[in-house]
């Protein structure tokens, strides 16, 4: 995974709340076998309609999406962080996201950043005030920037750390094997097995 | 102090623990099915892992297989890739699958409790938000990503931060004609999308207690609607009983039911947050909005947004209202639907099927619409079949299809066409979400029965 230290670049206001993974990337597209590919799927629904966000010139060019609150909630498609990702988002901003998309977005190395959402609101004017606002994200400082305003936002040290370095979850488990194969040991016996095939 | 039942499972499970890290938990079972696993399967070879516990993971088809002509090849190349993707991986890895036309295909979530491999004090997890439902069994049970995915067939273990506790308290007896799904869709209305977001859900109180085991899947199978990732209910009586004579059944069977009846929380614990629900009061529960926690009784009318004090609440039921076609203050028995949904991981179990299959019995269903019977796997629908309750459904005018979600995700060709409106047992009303520009409304079994005889929303009181 590549290491995001600090992403700058322009923001797109998608001023929606409860945008579920459906929206993100409907069903239909999740067919593909690869991880590539998803970004024609991305907002489907919405991307015929000259007045969505993306279809305006002057947000073509975004990095950092601005979305509200209860962002990626629904199915646990990581698809949807993938369509995010092949459309060129490296950031994703929101007063509260989904549990399983926050981690899906985490693991795959797109930031999701959880900010009051009166910060997401003065974000929203000042993006939509002028749209190549430069927005700067910084794990290092845990800081979101542009114009003059800093915000703040919360991040566990293990996630920023695991994220700054690029490391990837199992290279990390596959250290502990020694654990998991004695908490194996002790695992009692009554738990099933699906192999061999019984009934 | 004591612990909830979920701190006890989550506890007995825990690998390795570290200051400032998340823990790293074992998993008992993992369920895989072809659309949240070819990614995960092509990062194992391109590591040159394996899979770690093959005989603790097992597969089957349901997203992206079609409910008709089973026997032949899959139409949709695309389709037909990723379902023989699947079957080569499980080929490869040495990993159980049931395929279509196998008896144990299905809904993954189905599949799981017929077969007797989800039982009390489990960790389960599944590439799929409804892995939830299996902690109807006292398991903990989640749905994961991709990469997670990965992660648990190449190590058998998740990290995971410690989740809060939420108990939701249902006290009190259901009316006749009305459901589990009344009770879970009255739980997301009370407390939001968001309202479980960064809990487990423990479902308590005598209106759960006295639920089926399929009833209670129910319940904890729409805990991520409530952002809930895991759901789960203590198990007892009920519970030992619906697993003895499964498949997979514990061989000691004594033994195992001495281990679970310690599945419970302590009377000492304490829980980050409690809510209350009255059972007496609750009726038939429809959703009239496009995500699960904009519901209402069936009795009541479309809400008007101007009374929604919340200002994004008001936004969301206007942009709500302007997709579903609907004007405040209709009736929401007056609203006419086209296609009636019955199945799913929600409601796709024979006791649906046996409830709904009574309600139209020697009756037709409106010539307005139509109606999809889809079994949650191919052993409900030989059970149903046994019973002749397929006979039911098709004298009444319905099509009885074989097992898969179908078009409670919309991704085989079992859609809305756009604009059409469906009363659906599964879990999301979401824009689109059975097909671009289709309407639903998530309703009970009892309900979409009533409402395919009826043409419009109804319960079974209605007739």
């Amino acid at each position: 995974m590549e290491k995001f230290i600090k992403h700058t670049g322009t923001a797109v206001p998608l001023r929606r709340s409860n945008v579920d993974t459906d929206q993100i990337i409907p069903a239909v597209y999740l067919k593909r076998v690869t991880r590539s590919g998803f970004e024609d799927g991305l907002f489907s629904a919405w991307r015929n309609d000259p007045q969505f966000v993306l279809n305006k010139a002057e947000f073509k060019a975004g990095t950092i999406l601005v979305a509200g609150v209860d962002f990626g909630t629904g199915s646990s498609r990581e698809h949807a962080v993938w369509a995010l990702q092949n459309y060129g988002f490296k950031v994703v901003i929101s007063s509260r996201f989904a549990d399983i998309f926050r981690g899906n977005s985490l693991k795959g190395g797109l930031l999701t950043v959880i900010i009051d959402q009166s910060d997401v609101e003065a974000l929203w004017a000042a993006i939509e005030a002028n749209p190549a606002t430069s927005v700067s994200v910084d794990l290092e400082t845990r800081t979101v920037s542009y114009n003059n305003v800093v915000v703040p936002f919360v991040i566990d040290d293990y996630t920023r750390w695991r994220l700054m370095e690029g490391l990837d979850d199992i290279g990390l488990t596959v250290k502990n094997a020694d654990s998991i194969a004695s908490f194996e040991k002790s695992r009692t016996t009554l738990k099933p097995a699906t192999l061999p095939i019984r009934g | 102090m004591g612990k909830t039942l979920a701190e006890k499972i989550w506890a007995e499970h825990i690998v390795r623990s570290a200051d400032g890290e998340p823990d790293l938990l074992y998993i008992d079972l993992h369920l895989i099915h072809e659309v949240t696993s070819p990614q995960a399967f092509d990062g194992l070879r391109l590591a040159g892992r394996t899979v770690r516990r093959p005989e603790l993971t097992i597969a089957t088809e349901d997203h992206n297989v079609p409910t008709l002509n089973i026997d032949k090849p899959i139409a949709d190349p695309v389709s037909k890739l990723q379902v023989d993707t699947l079957r080569a991986n499980c080929a490869e890895f040495g990993v159980r699958i049931h395929s279509l036309g196998d008896k144990d295909q299905g809904v993954v979530h189905v599949v799981g409790p017929q077969l007797g491999l989800t039982q009390p004090g489990m960790t389960i997890v599944c590439g799929d938000s409804h892995t939830s439902t299996h902690g109807a069994f006292g398991a903990l049970a989640f749905g994961i990503g991709t990469s997670e995915v990965e992660h648990v067939l190449a190590t058998q273990t998740l990290p995971l931060a410690r989740p809060k506790t939420m108990a939701i308290n249902v006290e009190g007896t259901l009316k006749a004609g009305v459901t589990s799904k009344d009770i879970i869709l009255a739980i997301i209305a009370k407390i939001g999308t968001g309202g479980g977001q960064g809990y487990v859900i423990e479902y308590r109180g005598s209106a759960i207690r006295a639920l089926s085991m399929e009833s209670r899947m129910t319940v904890c199978n729409m805990s991520i609607e409530a952002g809930a990732r895991a759901g789960l209910i203590a198990p007892d009586q009920t519970t030992f009983d619906y697993i003895k004579g499964k498949p997979h059944a514990p061989q000691d069977f004594d033994a195992a039911v001495a281990y679970w009846s310690t599945l419970y929380t302590d009377s000492d614990a304490q829980f980050d947050v409690e809510v209350n629900l009255n059972a007496d009061d609750l009726e038939p529960f429809v959703t009239w909005g496009t995500n699960p926690g904009q519901g209402a009784s069936l009795s009541s009318n479309v809400p008007n947004p101007a009374d929604i004090a919340d200002p994004e609440a008001r936004g969301a039921a206007e942009r709500a209202l302007v997709y579903m076609g609907l004007e405040a203050g209709t009736p929401l028995k007056k609203i006419a639907i086209d296609t009636v949904f019955l199945g799913s991981c929600t409601n796709g179990r024979i006791e649906d099927l046996r409830a709904a299959a009574e309600v139209v019995r020697g009756k037709k269903i409106a010539s307005t619409l139509r109606m999809l019977v889809v079994p949650g796997s191919a052993r409900v629908r030989l059970e149903a079949e046994a019973e002749g309750l397929d006979k039911l459904f098709i004298d009444a005018g319905a099509e009885w299809r074989n097992a898969g979600c179908s078009m409670c995700l919309g991704m085989n060709p079992d859609q809305l066409a756009v604009g059409e409106r469906s009363a659906s047992t599964s879990n999301r009303n979401f824009e689109g979400r059975q097909g671009k520009g289709g309407r639903t409304h998530l309703v009970s079994p009892l309900v979409a029965a009533a409402t395919a005889l009826r043409g419009t929303l109804s319960s079974p009181a209605d007739l």
